[in-house]
């Protein structure tokens, strides 16, 4: 495993230079927005990682809640932090590719507003993890998720049932896109796929790591002689 | 600001954010090797 970890980090940075050439270079020019267009392909692979990692933290959420398991608990608070990030990248590539295309940074429509509950919803998963020290931490979490969790397919068939200034979906939403766009976004996704299990990766180990110093910590306390501890 | 303008930054953006999330790992993971460096028979 501890080989395996640097591979695939360099398959991962191999992937994403090629997936950034893709897109800078290779991905046709879109005839009505011009270069701007090509922010596509960082936001929606992005929203694709963000809504899997969600949908992760809510499955561990769920094994957490009917098998108490301290893994599946570890899993839930990996993928909603990692999720978090992707979702800020979404919430901050949408307005900056509003600007020029719409002429307003944001809007509050129900695509770009549930978007933005959905990700006070996992911030605030991650402030409770982060900040309350009851023993019924990870209960009250994994119940949180799984209410968060209910707000993704909202959030993704939003622009189905609402009118909205955003899109349609690019894939199944009756819209037609280049193929050769859809190469590259798909590519992006694979890129940005692999790199968030990296990062997740990463962080599972850093959490376990955590859990096992403080468990530590906490046995060192006990054994110690008393009046020693302070 | 131009479309060009808008691209790089969203770009230059993306990778703003993912590098400052996977700088706060790395100095995690370190502070948590060196508190384990402190006790290194308690945790493997």
């Amino acid at each position: 495993m501890k080989k395996l970890f640097p591979i695939l980090g360099v398959i991962t940075a191999i992937l994403l230079g090629y997936a950034l050439y893709e897109a800078l270079v290779v991905a046709p020019t879109e005839q009505t927005m011009g270069d701007v267009q090509r922010i596509f392909y960082y936001h929606v692979p992005s929203a694709w990682t963000a809504f899997i990692l969600f949908f992760v933290n809510f499955v561990a959420s769920v094994v957490y809640l009917a098998k108490r398991r301290p893994v599946a608990d570890m899993v839930a608070l990996v993928t909603a932090e990692v999720g978090v990030v992707f979702c800020t990248v979404v919430l901050v590539t949408g307005p900056i590719w509003a600007r020029p295309v719409w002429g307003i940074w944001w809007t509050w429509d129900v695509r770009l507003t549930s978007t933005l509950v959905l990700w006070l919803i996992y911030v605030s998963y991650l402030f409770l993890r982060r900040f309350s020290s009851s023993g019924q931490t990870p209960l009250l979490a994994s119940a949180l998720a799984v209410l968060g969790a209910l707000c993704v397919p909202f959030v993704y068939l939003s622009i189905r049932f609402f009118r909205t200034q955003h899109p349609q979906p690019v894939i199944g939403g009756g819209g037609s896109l280049d193929p050769r766009m859809l190469h590259v976004l798909l590519i992006n996704w694979l890129a940005f796929s692999c790199f968030a299990f990296m990062v997740c990766w990463s962080r599972y180990r850093l959490e376990k790591l955590q859990r096992e110093v403080d468990e530590a910590e906490a046995m060192a306390s006990l054994m110690a002689p008393r009046g020693s501890v302070r | 600001m131009n479309g060009n303008g808008y691209l790089f930054a969203a770009y230059a953006i993306t990778w703003m954010i993912h590098v400052a999330y996977l700088g706060t790992i790395v100095s995690r993971y370190s502070r948590m090797r060196a508190a384990v460096s402190r006790q290194p028979s308690a945790v493997r």
